[in-house]
């Protein structure tokens, strides 16, 4: 009784009487005799008391003090106890899908208020109701591109993380899709080498914005350019960024998507997080996922329903925009929560409190002797440090003092392996910052 | 009720941020700077708490109501994994720690967990090796379409069709399609199950995988399924197996020992993590021997001194499907459900959910059409044909019924090869008392339906919304507020 | 069930009405049923090509989506942009103000494959219920 099965013998016996059957065994007789399992070895239950300290103590076992200078596209950023508080309840959390209108109205109408933050955070003119996560998301936006244009040829600016770069080769493996990688010049895209591939049978220019260096661009240009070739602009970009960085909306961009783990959602070993997508309204149709409208009802009320569904895969099946099916609908509630209480002016103030940050934190790592920051183009919370050393061997030792000081960019670009991609959020304060580079200073004069 | 932006007040907050300690001013260069202010709520954190609070009190959900959702597994979530999630050591790791030198050290529990949760996973269902990074259960059947493909190019087979029953979920075409293959569908036959003389005339070399859920989406277990499995294989296609009926065969039959090549699970339905509106979810991908090559990257893997890494040398790979491992969050709460459960509590979930379902299916067939009519897995598909045909009660009118009475409708129109279907999933979690209460709703439905169908039609009337104007959404489109 | 004597028909419930060279084709009013209330058209740009049995054009509805089959080869020379806005013209006025497409025919021979009225009317009576 205590493996949440409520039944007692007697009910048991009952209900296989309704049946008509004298056993449970008689209701799996369609499973022949010799497809019975070979074997099924796996360990007796246990109590809940013992199930929860033995992951406490596999929890311990991750724990690290460290401090943490690391980001590289995932964020350390402070999260509302409020926002835990509310994504609890489990009038939220224990519902599903809100195919039913009438009994989902708390959740149709949070997944609106969500479309409405991405669309006024970016600047676009609709927003879906989630993707699994930022590459995803570019995946997706990509697929769109195809789509609308009929062409398949993309240019994919090599400032965006590589992770990402790397799921669309995965994904696009059997599609015979051309794709071109163009470098990152000084810290921004190259134009330079964009035009020179951009031509009418380009689907796609894919950008990043900041880009993985930390970079900021406004990529206003190559919008221009890529629409005169007849090329569609996909931008992914940072969320708390937008709180004071051009809007992708602003800058001209067709599709903007996004990794959205920064706006409430724990770092949690890498998921579950949140991949969000906003687009010109023309192309709302082309558009994958679910999205939530407003209507009325019988009596003339206001009213949320899942809309547009005949894009989706349970209706147009093998022709669907996309396969998906769930969403991260509970991480897109945190984002919606998260926005309304940081709210107009608090996403503002956010943003330039990271920027500041960094700011800072470059300003002393500058005066260390052999660091050099880089500098040929501005940058929001992240920016690039050329060491002495190895970076990965640095980042080793400063582990050993406590920090996880930073992303060693060798690891994901040949021929940077001294450069260390360095993370500030508002999370970290002027004491540590100065620690910091303190402890970077004994590391590379040691 | 009224949206968060019709709320508050003019330069209201609902943060506290820190001040800004630094002894610099620096100024963000104009020329990259947004030029207007998001019109983002500006309400206090009361006004969010009440505001949300109040949000999710219009829903149904598991927590307060019946939800025997077919095809969606909505049994109980437990409580005790939520606090599991909520431990820092797993909430705050940063998923990049482990590609730090040194970082794998730093992150052993949360390597322990996925590691662990793969070998369980293999276990239950008969598979050679998982990866547990497809984030949902189509995320899966993507991943699980490319190692079919990446399989066959390597074998230098070139091959251009994948078979789907007519019964399956539109993932899988749509799944198949988007990984580049045009879809062949084979029609069920009248017992409810894939027609063999039909799949068998439509297989030949140019079919890259066979992708069968079972039991099928009308719950039922194809007792043919080895005789399908076998043919797909002598003309070297692959056999996927849609795991999202699971719950029905833990312990009873594995997939594996079939002799499927690969399979996806959802976490989210047969592992009891919570649905969340939607998801997050988890669609785990298991592979037979030939299929473990191509697996995504990284591999977690035991090192020599039985420490847990990351494996990224896998020249045959498909490479990265998600950025990191998964949804960890989600895993993590499997793990935790697969451990107190233990064998026998495992195979205790699919007898009392095929029993649940069976008890239904067998007090409703007198009111209700039952178009396939033989014992049933987990689910059971009824028909309001008969209804519709008298009096024009449809399976959405006595879906709306059915809110009205306080419980969530079982899912309508599905499977496509059902008219009006009625697809119920009690789960194993119900009581009979439950499920005795549901039944009898559906007694006063079909009743009504021959007496006052305007009473069934004129539902709900108790739901914070009327019926709701759907034809008008679709055309007059409005996605999200404007200031 | 409303079928105009006057047009020639398809199986895939398409009518046309063919002046010289020139069929406007539709949907009749047995498909705008089946569809239910239409949500959304999808129509070609004019100047494209159809190619009969080919799909070219999709209709929406809330819980539907069906492709629309060129009855004839051709090339489109009008379409109704005023479904754009009012998809419920083909609801309303199916065989007038909901028409679709203008085809140039460019195959005569093709007319020989279309029902008159009177067979697509014993056509839907044989179809099952």
């Amino acid at each position: 009784m205590s493996n949440y099965v409520p039944h007692t013998q007697g009910e048991i016996r009952e209900m296989l009487k309704v049946i008509g059957v004298s056993s449970i065994d008689e209701l799996f007789t369609d499973i022949k005799p010799e497809l019975k399992p070979e074997s099924f070895n796996l360990p007796e239950g246990k109590s809940e008391s013992e199930v929860v300290e033995y992951m406490k103590g596999l929890a311990s076992r991750n724990n690290n003090p460290l401090v943490n200078f690391l980001g590289a596209g995932f964020y350390d950023h402070y999260i509302p106890v409020a926002v835990d508080a509310l994504a609890a309840r489990s009038e939220f959390y224990t519902a599903y899908t809100p195919y039913q209108p009438e009994a989902s109205q708390g959740w149709l109408q949070a997944h609106y208020e969500y479309q409405t933050v991405i669309c006024e955070l970016t600047g676009l003119d609709v927003s879906n109701a989630s993707l699994y996560d930022g590459g995803t998301a570019i995946y997706e936006g990509l697929k769109m591109a195809i789509r609308i244009t009929g062409k398949k040829k993309v240019i994919l600016d090599s400032g965006i993380n590589l992770i990402y770069r790397t799921m669309l080769y995965t994904y696009t493996a059997n599609l015979s899709l051309e794709f071109i990688e163009t470098p990152v010049v000084h810290g921004q895209s190259s134009r330079e080498e964009i035009y020179k591939y951009l031509d009418d049978k380009t689907a796609a220019v894919i950008l990043q914005n900041p880009n993985f260096f930390g970079a900021i661009d406004d990529h206003s240009d190559i919008v221009e350019k890529a629409h005169a070739s007849g090329a569609l602009v996909i931008q992914s970009v940072y969320p708390v960024a937008l709180g004071i960085l051009k809007t992708p909306g602003a800058t001209g961009v067709d599709i903007a998507v996004g990794e959205g783990q920064s706006l409430g959602i724990p770092l949690s070993f890498g998921g579950p997080y949140l991949g969000f997508m906003a687009v010109k309204k023309d192309f709302v149709r082309q558009m994958p996922g679910r999205i939530v409208g407003a209507t009325v009802d019988k009596d003339g009320k206001r009213g949320y329903v899942l809309t547009l569904q005949a894009r989706e895969q349970h209706i147009r099946r093998e022709k669907a925009t996309s396969n998906i099916c769930s969403n991260e609908a509970l991480c897109a509630l945190r984002a919606a929560i998260y926005l309304s209480l940081l709210g107009k002016s608090g996403i503002r103030e956010l943003a330039r409190l990271n920027f500041e940050k960094a700011e800072f934190a470059k300003s002393l790592l500058d005066r260390i002797p052999g660091v050099s920051v880089k500098k040929s183009s501005p940058t929001f919370n992240e920016f690039t440090v050329l060491l002495p050393k190895n970076a990965d061997e640095v980042v080793g030792k400063m582990i050993k003092k406590g920090f996880a000081a930073g992303f060693p960019l060798g690891r994901f670009y040949k021929g940077m392996d001294n450069y260390l991609l360095v993370t500030l959020t508002e999370k970290r304060t002027k004491g540590e910052i100065e620690r910091y580079a303190l402890a970077m200073e004994e590391v590379l004069c040691s | 009720m009224q949206l968060i932006f019709e709320k508050g007040a003019k330069g209201r907050k609902g943060v506290k941020l820190p001040e800004s300690d630094l002894p610099i001013k620096p100024e963000f260069p104009k020329k990259y700077m947004r030029d207007k202010e998001p019109s983002l709520p500006e309400v206090s954190e009361q006004d969010v708490v009440r505001h949300f609070s109040n949000l999710s009190r219009l829903n149904f959900s598991l927590d307060t109501n019946f939800y025997p959702l077919g095809s969606c597994t909505m049994k109980y979530n437990p409580k005790f994994t939520e606090k599991i999630a909520s431990f820092e050591g797993f909430s705050e790791t940063h998923p990049l720690l482990p590609h730090l030198p040194g970082g794998e050290a730093l992150v052993q529990g949360s390597l322990e967990v996925l590691y662990q949760t793969e070998r369980l996973l293999s276990e239950i269902t008969g598979m050679h090796a998982f990866t547990m990074q497809p984030l949902a259960g189509a995320h899966g059947e993507l991943t699980g379409t490319m190692l079919i493909a990446a399989y066959h190019r390597n074998k230098g087979n070139r091959k251009k069709y994948v078979i789907v029953p007519d019964s399956s979920h539109g993932t899988n075409p749509s799944s198949a399609a988007i990984a580049g293959y045009e879809v062949i569908v084979v029609a069920t036959d009248k017992t409810g199950c894939m027609d063999l003389t039909e799949f068998k005339s439509k297989l030949n070399k140019d079919v890259a995988a066979v992708m069968l859920t079972c039991p099928n989406t009308l719950g039922i277990f194809e007792p043919q399924i080895k005789e399908i499995c076998d043919a797909a294989h002598k003309v070297d296609a692959l056999s996927y197996y849609d795991g999202a009926n699971l719950n029905a065969i833990l312990g009873k039959v594995r997939p594996g020992d079939i002799g499927f090549d690969v399979i996806h699970v959802n976490l989210h339905k047969t592992f009891s993590t919570p649905h969340g509106g939607g998801g997050p979810g988890a669609g785990p991908v298991g592979v037979s021997k030939a299929l473990v090559d191509f697996l995504p990257l990284p591999r977690i893997i035991k090192r020599p001194d039985s420490s847990l890494g990351l494996e990224c040398d896998c020249p045959l790979s498909i490479g990265y499907i998600a950025p990191f491992y998964g949804n960890f969050g989600v895993i993590l709460r499997t793990y935790a459900y697969i451990m107190f459960l233990g064998k026998s509590g495992l195979i205790e979930v699919s007898e009392a959910a095929v029993l649940n379902a069976n008890y239904c299916r067998a007090l409703l067939k007198k009111y209700f059409d039952l178009p396939y009519d033989r014992t049933c897995m987990h689910e059971c598909v009824f028909s309001a044909s008969r209804q519709k045909d008298k009096s024009g009660v449809t399976a959405l009118d006595i879906a709306k019924y059915l809110i009205d009475k306080g419980m969530h409708p079982p899912t309508i129109y599905f499977p496509l090869i059902v008219k009006e279907a009625l697809m119920i999933e009690p789960t194993e979690t119900e009581s009979k008392q439950t499920l005795d209460s549901f039944v009898e709703v559906m007694r006063e439905i079909a009743g009504l339906a021959e007496s006052d169908p305007q009473k069934i039609k004129d539902a709900p009337k108790h739901a914070p919304v009327k019926r709701l104007d759907e034809v008008r959404a679709a055309r007059d489109l409005d996605l999200r507020w404007k200031p | 069930m409303n079928i105009l004597e006057n047009l020639l028909y398809t199986k895939e419930h398409e009518w046309l009405k063919i002046e010289g060279n020139l069929a406007t084709v539709g949907i009749t009013d047995y498909a705008q049923r089946l569809l239910g209330d239409i949500t959304f058209v999808e129509l070609p740009k004019a100047g494209d090509k159809a190619a009969q049995g080919k799909q070219f054009a999709s209709v929406e509805s809330i819980k539907a989506a069906s492709d629309v089959y060129a009855p004839l080869s051709g090339k489109i020379i009008k379409v109704n942009t005023a479904l754009a806005d009012s998809p419920q013209l083909v609801n309303q006025y199916p065989y007038t103000e909901g028409w679709f497409v203008v085809i140039e025919i460019e195959n005569e021979k093709e007319k020989q494959d279309l029902l008159s009225g009177a067979d697509y009317k014993k056509y839907l009576e044989g179809l099952p219920k």
